[in-house]
This record gives structure tokens, C-alpha cells and sequence, in this order.
């Protein structure tokens, strides 16, 4: 979320920038006047998303039940029920529903601007996204002819029984998945985000400062070390840090134990903002499950438990094509995890549900992405017909169960899991596999990542390139799939909380610049692709803290 | 400031005189083809001597122990990686045997509380002796499940769970039937015990605990512990209708590696740090800190079980594989101790783990002469018994029931042997030139 509000320079007395200018004054108060619009608006659509939701009826409910209380006057009715919900902790909820709707959704920049500028304000990006798309569709649709199994079908009332019998040990089943093939893999992605072209940009044939020398060849804005300093100033020299200032040689009086009540205040609390901004300093291991959830705003009820068993009914009676390339999946990318294989089981009963659920249709109104449609046997081109295929509009590509294979450490009933894993999927997981502009996205990261190199270690970048080994081609994957399966799990951990506690995923383009800069004496001395990637094939002894914290704060810019 | 004269502080028992001298180089000799050879080599100034050579240290297998002791003469200096008769602590039904009388003597000079902290072996009866007190305790409890395991072999051989009477007077008449068939055979000695039906189960798979368990001397006990180790995982999902699926049941590597669902990429193990972070985040630390020491009373309890009755011999040093079981309350159960743990390495993870153990297991035996004999760390191992607990803090005297005692003992922790190494050589060093 943007903030239209100036920031204020330190130290400036107010004298010295009292001077009347009428003209700059009279601006002043346009752009004041265009914020409080902006601010109405913002409101406006906040307060239509909540009517719709749990914690709506909730607070009605409460409403209606407080009047019998004796401090609830007629006379001061709206005051006193107002000064009841804060003190019954409903003000808290509210506050904290109203800031994750303000993390999630993104300012629209114009009222009048139509949806897709929501999801993607530039024309190109939104034609490549769609032809990807088109590509994708195609592929599914034609190993769906090839091996003549329909997209989807009802399940025969015996193999219904079996499915709910085997529910908690999915993975024990061995189908034959050999004919089955990933509907595509990063790699494939990779080479559409290098073909992609603003046609509004001409670079030239002559090399200029311009030039991008990497693979990415669109024109978008990415921070630099400066601008990053400034945005996760939390993790700079002098402040405290879990992953750093935890470790055996360290006392914990100096810095863990403080650290620690201070968390345990927060979830007290129940502050979702101040858990976010406690998080940028990293999560006690003991306390990061609740943290996780108070910052993505998901308190388990009653209802919730229910809508997985719902989904979980669903899987049963539907067999999707979509199911088997999920096991695939899982069968070859987690289970074969040195540590992830364990959480095989929960992967399905995650994955599976997950695909099923609709409610993830709602993130497509800020995703570039837009869910396939299929057509009913028959039906073909008929818009009544037209169901979006899978139901949840998300096809899964090689390596997506590695997204929710670290939450498994944090959650053990599975529809809690579930909850976790279908929010830290519609706030940062898409941004990795669609084509945006928005900083997130995976284009940005790339780019991020490119000019870092380029302009802070120009020599291993241009070394790298000469040698044939664009470091793109090799830190691609870390990215799409948020390091996950790369590092050790605590690291990943504590990166993603990173993530969460800074609402953002340009944390990974700078781990890959540092990982880069952490190899870069042996990375100097190598020959070709295949030895570039070796040398890089080994991330989980890295530290993740102290490489951010170096690369930022401690490297001569 | 100079620190109080500690006369409680005892150093960890070191060679003296002659032994202490430095020798040129070391002759080893090792049964072994697996990671313990690599390791023997790759020590500098250590050289192998083959068949009938003299030999300054030796890594041998338990089968060649007697023809060593009772034919050989040890010079003062000599290692040798067993205890005479380890067995009082390895063979399970020896175990059972002096963990019950350990415990009846604890009992009458303690009382019962301390007594109780024994009670980490699950109800065994040896057969075919104990048979008949063993259907006494199986008709008080109808409907649980037993397990029944040869004493003396490995690797999950011979097992098998039973619910049913039926199924062992069965399994007595094919015994008893095949002995007279064929005299030459030795009756196997069994135990049968008591099933741990409730588990801790991962992603719904049942786990053990490998741990390893240096002692370097009987009297005094002196036992060292090693930081790493592991949890290996059962390939099927855990589940008490399917007692004859042996693969559930047995966790051994062994076992799984014949499971049909076994893909050897997956090496169904995860390092205890990862296990115990695993618990920090799901149970919180204290918790997980409170298990962790409920295991070290498991380590010393046992050790002290066979302490009387190990013959005590200076040559003698043993690497024990500690086997452990946590229920679903967290209680950890100790299923067995192995004299051998096996050395082969499952995966290159592996390899690095035991490679690094075996190196450390030979810095604290010290063939080299190097260590003063007050290292309360060596490496990865943890002083963790020197005739009296250890204290993890520096310079305190080892006294128990000081306000603050915190045992020196940091299973599943970080490992950070080599750094620790270095140190410690270096400190050495400079200590022997300063006082040279």
C-alpha cells in the first residue's frame, strides 16, 4: 500500500519551512483534498468487504448482545456499545481485519480506473500474462486427450470409501503416475519472462548505461541498495536480529530473552500490525505458529473447520485430473526431501482441498493471473456453461507442493494448515508464477536481482555472462519457489518472516544477490553453466540473517 | 584473579607416566571396512598394522574380543574399543536384568521416587526362564500388545509383536521341535516386552532415537555424550491394526531399506536438530528441555546399572548407540543399547556425522597424549559423567543441588565441533609451551 502522506525531515524546525507561497499552498491543499478522497474511497471499499464477512455478523451479534449489559445507556447508545467493543478486545479484531485488508489489496489508483487495471495496470504484461495462460491450458488439455481421462469426474461410491478411509495416508498409495507429466516447470516460465518486451521501449542495438545486460528486458523500476537500506532498516548493524544475535556465542540477556517477552506481550495483545512489525526482527521459534496467524489475520473457528470438511467432501466425490498432478508432484519433488518426506500425507490433504476451493477465486481480482475456464462435455463456447477449471482457477506446476511443505513444521491439525497455507498463498505465493509489474512479482524480483548483481559485483556479473552462465538461470528456482527445499528449514523460516513482517517479497531477489556475493571468489574462478550451478547446488549450511544483514549494511556501495 | 582451589573438581581421567609419552607414530588395527577405516587413515601419524603385527590401538569387532583378552598382553598404553563384557549392558535380557536389581537397590537406599527414574524400560520378561511370571503380567493386562526379541541379534532380526498367548506357545513348540532336530544350533534366549502402543508419530510415522554414548571408563564412570544423532522413521504410516506388518513396526535402517515403499533417496532419517527444533516449535522449549534431560537420567541410569559388574579395565573404551522411543507424553523409553552402532553411512549427511564422531571418539581416547584431562567439551561430545554430574558452567564446582546447576549435556544442539577444535588444540599447544 502506497502512503500518500510526505514524510517529515528530521530536525527541521517548523519556522524555517513557514513560508507562505500561495501557489504551492493552494497545490498543497488540492493534493490534501485528493487524499481525503482517496482515504473515503479506501474506506468505502474496506467497509463493503468486511459487510460480507465472518467478523461482520460476529459484530452484530455482539452488538445485539450487549444491550442487555447495565453500562449500555439509550441516551449515549453508539458511544457506549463503541467503548464496549474496545474493551472487550472486537475493536482489536476489527482493527486487525481492517489491516489485512489493507496489506492484501492494493490501492486502486483512479476510481475510475476498470478491474484489470487492479490486476495489472500495464497492457503487455497483462497480454503476455494471458498468452502464457493460453499455452498452459493448451498443455493440460491436451495430455487430458492424449491419455483420455476427462478433467474431471464423480467418483463410484466404493472408491469413495476407500478415498475416505485412506484420507490420513494418501501417500502410501502408489498410482501409476508415468504417464503423467508437470504442466510446466520454472524453467519454462523463465524463458516467457525473458521473451518479454514493452513495446513502448526501444533499447537500441548500441550499448548504453541503459542496457540491460542480464536476461529481463522490461524497463521497471526496482530499488537499490540505498532505497533497500531504507526499507528494511529492521535489519540493520545495529539492531537485534533472530538468526544472528541468537546464536551460542551470544548471551541471550543481550538481546533473545527481551526479544521473547516482547513477543509473548504482542500475542497477548493480539495486535496484528505490532506482530507484524515485531516480526521484521525474526520469530521465536516457540511462538512463530501464532505469530504467523495473527499477522495473517486467520483465527480458527468453528466455520472454518467446517469449510475443510466441506472441501475435504468435495475431493471425495470429484476426481480432478488436477489430483494427479499433485501426487506427481508431491511424489517427486517433497517426498523426495531429506527432510519434508515426513509431511507427504498433510502435502495431500492440503493440496487436494485446496484446489477445490473458490474462495481462492477472490484473489484473482489483484492477481495479473486469470483462473482457466473450461466448458461442460459438449457445452463448448456456451457461457453457461463455463466452470472454471480447477475450481480453485490455480493450476500447479513442478515444485509447487515445496510452498506448503515448511508449514508443516508449524501445524499439525490439518485445517489449520490449510488456512495458513491458502492465505500465504493468495498474499505472496501467486506473485511468483504470474507476470505483474507490481514490485512483488516474480519480473521485478528477476530485474532486482540482475541489477544488484550488475551494479555491486559487476565483475562476477560480467564474468558469469561471458562464461554463458546468466546467474538468472541459476537463482530462478530459489525464487519461484521462495527458497523453500533449498535452505534449511529453520532459515526458511526465518526468512519468511521476513516476508510476512515487511509484506513484501523483494527479501528474495537480495538473498539471491547475497548468496551470489557469499560464492563470489569461487564463482570467479569457474568455467561454464555446469560448474556455476555446482557451485550453488548447496545452499543449506547458509546462514540467511548475517548474508542479508552483510550484503545491505556491510558491503562498500 | 585466581580461581579457588576446586578440590571437588576431578580431571576426566587421563593416562599417566609412561603412557603420557608422545610416540612417533600410533599402530592401529581395525576388523572394520567401512567409515572407521576411513577415518583410522586419514588421522595423521596413525599407520595400520595387518595380521599378527603389534598394535597400539584397536577397533575391533565384538566377535574377536575374547582371542584379544585372554590371549593377549596389553602394554599400558593400548586401546581397545570394547568392554570384556559388554554384553551385561547390551544383551537385552543382561540389561533387564541389572536395570531391576539397580533399580531394587535404589529403592532400598533412596526410596521410591528415586527408584522410579528407573522406569524407562518397558515391563520384559526373558524367556523361556521368566515364562511363567510373564503370563501372570499378560493376563492382568488382556488385549496389549507384546513385542518378542532375540537377545543377542541385530539389525531387527527375529522380531515379531503378538497379542495372543496362542502366538507364543506356537512359536515355543517350533522352537522347542527344531532344537532336537538339530543339537548343534544354540537355544536363543528371547525377551518378550511390553509393546509401546502410544507413540510420538511425525507426519504420522513412528520414529526412534539413535544417540551415541561415549564411556571411557567404568570405575570411576566417566560416559561422554555426542551432540548429533538421529531420528529414523518407520516408511509406513503407524497403525495398530497391522501388528504383522513388520516394516511399521521396526524402525531399523535395516528393516526399512528391505520395505517395498523404501526409495533409498529418501534415507528416512532427519539429524536430531532438526528433530529438536521440530518439538521447540511445537511443544516450546521447556518442555523440549525437560524430555531432553529425562533422556540423560536414561543415558547415566543405565550406565550405572552395570557398573559393579563390567569388568574394569583401563584399556578398555566403548561407543555405544543408544536406542530411544518417545511416547505421545513425551516420555522417552529406552529400547536397547548397541555396543556396535553400525559405522556404514546411509547418505553423504551420514557419512559426515559418523566420519566426524569417530574423529572425536579418538580425540578424547587421546593415543596422541594432548589433552590435560580437565575438557569438559571434546569436539562434539559433552563430558556428561565424571564419577558425579558435570555442570555446564565454566570453572563451577560440580555439585549438584547448587541453586543454578544446569547439566553439561546438549543433545540435538549446535554443533559447532570444528571451531571447538581448533580452540581447544590451540589452547593446548600454548599451555605445553608455556610450560616446557
Amino acid at each position: 500500500m502506497k502512503c500518500h502522506r510526505p514524510r517529515v525531515g528530521p530536525g527541521r524546525p517548523f519556522s524555517s519551512c513557514w513560508r507562505p507561497v500561495p501557489a504551492a499552498w493552494r497545490a498543497r491543499a488540492g493534493e490534501m483534498l485528493q487524499e481525503e478522497s482517496d482515504l473515503s474511497l479506501l474506506i468505502a471499499q474496506i467497509v463493503q468487504k468486511l459487510k460480507g464477512s465472518n467478523l461482520y455478523a460476529q459484530l452484530e451479534r455482539q452488538a445485539w448482545a450487549s444491550l442487555q449489559r447495565p453500562e449500555i445507556r439509550l441516551e449515549s447508545l453508539k458511544e457506549d456499545i463503541k467503548e464496549f467493543f474496545k474493551i472487550s478486545g472486537w475493536e482489536k479484531k476489527l482493527q486487525n481485519a481492517v489491516y489485512s485488508e489493507l496489506n492484501v489489496y492494493p490501492l486502486p489508483s483512479h476510481p475510475a480506473a476498470p478491474p484489470e487495471h487492479l490486476k495489472e495496470p500495464l497492457v503487455y504484461m497483462r497480454k503476455a500474462q494471458g498468452s502464457w495462460e493460453k499455452r498452459i491450458l493448451k498443455s493440460l488439455n491436451s495430455m487430458c486427450t492424449e491419455l483420455s481421462i476427462p478433467l474431471a469426474r464423480k467418483r463410484p461410491v466404493g472408491q469413495q470409501k476407500e478415498l475416505l478411509n485412506k484420507w490420513n495416508e494418501m501417500g502410501t498409495d502408489e498410482p501409476d503416475l508415468s504417464l503423467f507429466r508437470p504442466v510446466y516447470a520454472p524453467k519454462d516460465f523463465l524463458e516467457v519472462l525473458i521473451n518479454l518486451r514493452n513495446p513502448n521501449y526501444e533499447n537500441g542495438d548500441s550499448l548504453s548505461f541503459r542496457t540491460h545486460l542480464g536476461l529481463i528486458q522490461v524497463p521497471l523500476k526496482v530499488k537499490d541498495i540505498p532505497e533497500l537500506k531504507e526499507c528494511f532498516v529492521e535489519l540493520g548493524l545495529n539492531i537485534g536480529q533472530l538468526g544472528i544475535d541468537d546464536s551460542t556465542q551470544v548471551p541471550p540477556e543481550f538481546f533473545e530473552n527481551e526479544h521473547v517477552r516482547i513477543g509473548q506481550k504482542v500475542l497477548a495483545e493480539q495486535d496484528s500490525a505490532a506482530a507484524q512489525q515485531y516480526i521484521r526482527q525474526g520469530s521465536p521459534t516457540a511462538l512463530r505458529a501464532e505469530l504467523w496467524a495473527l499477522i495473517l489475520n486467520i483465527s480458527s473457528q468453528p466455520e472454518d473447520l467446517l469449510y475443510y470438511e466441506q472441501l475435504k467432501t468435495n475431493v471425495i466425490q470429484h476426481d480432478l485430473l488436477v489430483d494427479s498432478l499433485i501426487y506427481k508432484d508431491v511424489k517427486l519433488t517433497a517426498s523426495n526431501d531429506d527432510y519434508y518426506f515426513v509431511f507427504e500425507d498433510y502435502l495431500y490433504q492440503v493440496l487436494l482441498c485446496f484446489s477445490r476451493d473458490t474462495s481462492v477465486l477472490g484473489h484473482f481480482a489483484y492477481n495479473s493471473a486469470s483462473p482457466p475456464k473450461s466448458y461442460i462435455r459438449g457445452k463448448l463456447g456456451l457461457e453457461e456453461y463455463a466452470v472454471f477449471y480447477p475450481p480453485n482457477g490455480v493450476i500447479p506446476f513442478h515444485g509447487f507442493s515445496m510452498y506448503v511443505a515448511p508449514l508443516c513444521f508449524l501445524y499439525h491439525e490439518p485445517y489449520k494448515l490449510y488456512q495458513t497455507f491458502r492465505e500465504m498463498y493468495v498474499r505472496f505465493f501467486f506473485r511468483l508464477h504470474s507476470i505483474s509489474s507490481h514490485p512483488s512479482g516474480i519480473v521485478s524480483l528477476c530485474l532486482l536481482f540482475e541489477t544488484l548483481l550488475q551494479t555491486y559485483l559487476p565483475q562476477l556479473f560480467y564474468h558469469l555472462r561471458e562464461i554463458g552462465a546468466q546467474p538468472l538461470r541459476i537463482s530462478f528456482k530459489w525464487m519461484v519457489r521462495a527458497f523453500s527445499g533449498y535452505l534449511a528449514t529453520d532459515q526458511l523460516l526465518l526468512l519468511w518472516d521476513r516476508i510476512l513482517g515487511y509484506n513484501s517479497l523483494e527479501v528474495l531477489a537480495v538473498l539471491a544477490a547475497a548468496v551470489f556475493a557469499f560464492r563470489a571468489v569461487n564463482l570467479m574462478e569457474v568455467t561454464s553453466l555446469a560448474a556455476a550451478e555446482a557451485v550453488l547446488a548447496d545452499l543449506s549450511t547458509l546462514k540467511v540473517m548475517p548474508l542479508l544483514q552483510i550484503f545491505l549494511f556491510a558491503t562498500v556501495t | 584473579m585466581s580461581r579457588p582451589k576446586n578440590q571437588s573438581y576431578k580431571g576426566h581421567g587421563l593416562s599417566k607416566g609412561k603412557e603420557r609419552e608422545q610416540r612417533a607414530s600410533i599402530r592401529f588395527k581395525t576388523t572394520l571396512m567401512n567409515t572407521v577405516m576411513d577415518v583410522l587413515h586419514n588421522r595423521p601419524g596413525w599407520v595400520e598394522v595387518k595380521d599378527e603385527g603389534e598394535w597400539d590401538f584397536y577397533w575391533c569387532d565384538v566377535s574377536c574380543l575374547r582371542e584379544n583378552f585372554d590371549h593377549t598382553y596389553m602394554d599400558d598404553h593400548v586401546r581397545i574399543s570394547h568392554f570384556r563384557n559388554h554384553y551385561e549392558l547390551t544383551r537385552k535380557n543382561y540389561m533387564v536384568k541389572n536395570l531391576k536389581r539397580f533399580r531394587r537397590q535404589l529403592e532400598r537406599e533412596a526410596g521410591k521416587p528415586e527408584a522410579a527414574k528407573c522406569d524407562f524400560f518397558p515391563k520384559t520378561f526373558e524367556m523361556p526362564s521368566e515364562y511363567h511370571l510373564f503370563v501372570e503380567e499378560f493376563r492382568k493386562h488382556p488385549g496389549i500388545t507384546w513385542i518378542m526379541k532375540p537377545v543377542a541379534r541385530s539389525q531387527g532380526k527375529g522380531i515379531f509383536l503378538f497379542r495372543r498367548l496362542k502366538d507364543i506357545t506356537d512359536w515355543r513348540q517350533d522352537t522347542r521341535s527344531s532344537d532336537d532336530q538339530k543339537d548343534e544350533l544354540p537355544v536363543e534366549n528371547y525377551v518378550a516386552q511390553r509393546y509401546i502402543e502410544n507413540p510420538y508419530l511425525i507426519g504420522g510415522r513412528k520414529f526412534d532415537l539413535r544417540v551415541y554414548v561415549l564411556v571411557m571408563s567404568y570405575l570411576p564412570l566417566r560416559a561422554w555424550l555426542y551432540r548429533d544423532g538421529f531420528a529414523r522413521f518407520s516408511n509406513t504410516r503407524f497403525t495398530l491394526s497391522s501388528i504383522d506388518d513388520q516394516y511399521v513396526h521396526l524402525t531399523n535402517v535395516a528393516v526399512q531399506k528391505m520395505s517395498p515403499d523404501y526409495h533409498p533417496k529418501k534415507g528416512c532419517k532427519w539429524m536430531l536438530q532438526h528433530f529438536r527444533q521440530y518439538l521447540a516449535s511445537k511443544h516450546g522449549p521447556q518442555v523440549v528441555e525437560a524430555l531432553f534431560s529425562d533422556m540423560d537420567n536414561i543415558f547415566i541410569k543405565s550406565l550405572q546399572s552395570v557398573q559393579k559388574v563390567i569388568i574394569s579395565d583401563k584399556h578398555c573404551f566403548e561407543l555405544y548407540g543408544y536406542d530411544i522411543l518417545i511416547d505421545q507424553d513425551l516420555k522417552p523409553w529406552l529400547l536397547e543399547v548397541n555396543a556396535s552402532p553400525s559405522l556404514t553411512a546411509s547418505s553423504q549427511e551420514d557419512y559426515e556425522l559418523k566420519t566426524c564422531l569417530l574423529e572425536d571418539t579418538l580425540h578424547v581416547v587421546d593415543m596422541e597424549a594432548r589433552l590435560t584431562g580437565k575438557e569438559k567439551r571434546v569436539g562434539g561430545f559433552d563430558l556428561m559423567w565424571n564419577d558425579g554430574p558435570v555442570s555446564r558452567e565454566e570453572g563451577a564446582p560440580d555439585l549438584p543441588g547448587m541453586g543454578n546447576f544446569v547439566t553439561n549435556t546438549h543433545l540435538g544442539c549446535v554443533n559447532d565441533r570444528k571451531n571447538q577444535l581448533q580452540q581447544l588444540f590451540r589452547s593446548l599447544q600454548s599451555q605445553k609451551k608455556a610450560s616446557s
